[in-house]
């Protein structure tokens, strides 16, 4: 699957065990992630990011609920000040790249075909599109949908999901997987509240917090360009700590519970 | 229906394993698979065949073991069973807890003829 990062030998052949069962057959206790070569791959591209001191982050929601609209608007705010980059990723069309390079950012466009996400060896294909040296903040807008992009690692650093104010205020509770992943939850087109009166952004945050989640709930209009003050403030906040990361020879990876994780004492 | 995808690296892993171990076919894979994971076992198991087709796999019964949701409390210290949605402690009803177990996406087992 990856042969550009060593990853056939793997943390996993390690705790390989032997137990005869009968004659000529063995069981091989193995304990290891099913995606560990897309893991693998998604690490390769993070030390891709990290020696650049790239901050990474990976846009996910339902289709139409804003992703690219939230991009043209940080844009045109951050340009002067930080170096922007987009990968896109849809079934077919370079649109959205169209949409990005209008307002004079580099993008790549990743068309998967039927593939309902994005995984790691798709961005790191991307990655060798773009000139990674003039980058400060790298924008992964993944696929439009709430299932399948969650379980698979990009080697991004951190994971956004949007919710629009459109959808039903229950999303967090209908699509878990997705809106546990999230290291911030964009509630979008929030300007549309006075004429939907059936979405209650409170429900929506108690979902959220029934997820065990405590990360920051932004509401904001990115076409109108209300609350999107609090969104560039994050941006910087994640820069700078992501800039301290690297200069203290450490990474991180989206929050998903990592004492979690340890506790199940994964391999890989 | 990442399903597929999900099954041919679950393959890759296999092959790789049988190859190591020398063995001609494989006979049962155990994979440890929770609610929170993303993956519906229902469509890893309809998936499994596609993936497997022309490998040492291609016979292997595909066994499933589900994975309980269990929940550390850090107000209360409990720990309890949760469900999908719902992650808050069963004894206080706090939401700062910590997932104890219901991600897990692993192979746990292979049984190998050599």
């Amino acid at each position: 699957m990856c042969d550009t990062c060593g990853c056939n030998v793997t943390p996993g052949n390690r705790h390989l065990a032997y137990k005869p069962v009968n004659g000529g057959t063995s069981a091989v206790s193995v304990l290891k992630k099913l995606l560990a070569h897309n893991d693998d791959q998604a690490a390769h591209n993070r030390a891709h990011f990290d020696t650049r001191s790239i901050l990474t982050i990976n846009l996910m929601s339902s289709p139409g609920s804003g992703k690219t609209a939230l991009l043209e608007a940080t844009i045109d705010a951050l340009r002067d000040e930080f170096r922007l980059a987009v990968i896109e990723g849809d079934l077919e069309t370079e649109n959205d790249a169209a949409r990005i390079r209008a307002r004079g950012v580099p993008a790549y466009q990743i068309t998967t075909g039927s593939a309902c996400h994005l995984d790691a060896h798709m961005v790191h294909e991307a990655l060798h599109h773009l000139d990674l040296s003039a980058v400060d903040i790298l924008f992964v807008e993944n696929v439009g949908n709430l299932v399948c992009p969650a379980s698979f690692d990009l080697g991004q650093h951190r994971n956004v999901t949007l919710l629009s104010v459109t959808e039903g205020d229950d999303k967090p509770a209908k699509y878990p997987v997705m809106f546990r992943a999230a290291d911030a939850v964009v509630l979008s087109k929030i300007d549309l509240l006075p004429v939907l009166d059936d979405f209650d952004p409170a429900r929506a945050e108690q979902c959220l917090r029934q997820l065990a989640s405590t990360v920051p709930l932004l509401p904001l209009s990115a076409r109108k360009g209300q609350g999107m003050t609090a969104w560039y403030d994050w941006l910087r906040s994640e820069l700078a700590a992501q800039r301290a990361r690297v200069s203290a020879g450490q990474t991180v990876k989206p929050y998903i519970q990592p004492d979690g994780a340890r506790l199940h004492a994964e391999v890989g | 229906m990442h399903e597929l995808s999900v099954c041919q690296a679950l393959v890759n892993q296999v092959v790789e394993i049988a190859q190591q171990n020398s063995a001609h076919t494989v006979r049962v894979i155990t994979l440890h698979i929770g609610p929170l994971s993303g993956v519906e076992p229902a469509l890893l198991v309809s998936a499994f065949p596609l993936a497997a087709a022309g490998t040492v796999a291609a016979s292997a019964q595909l066994v499933i073991e589900p994975q309980p949701l269990r929940v550390h409390c850090q107000t209360c210290g409990a720990d309890t069973e949760a469900t999908p949605n719902r992650l808050l402690c069963g004894i206080c009803g706090d939401y700062h807890t910590q997932l104890l177990s219901g991600d897990e996406l692993l192979l746990a087992n292979l049984e190998l003829i050599t």
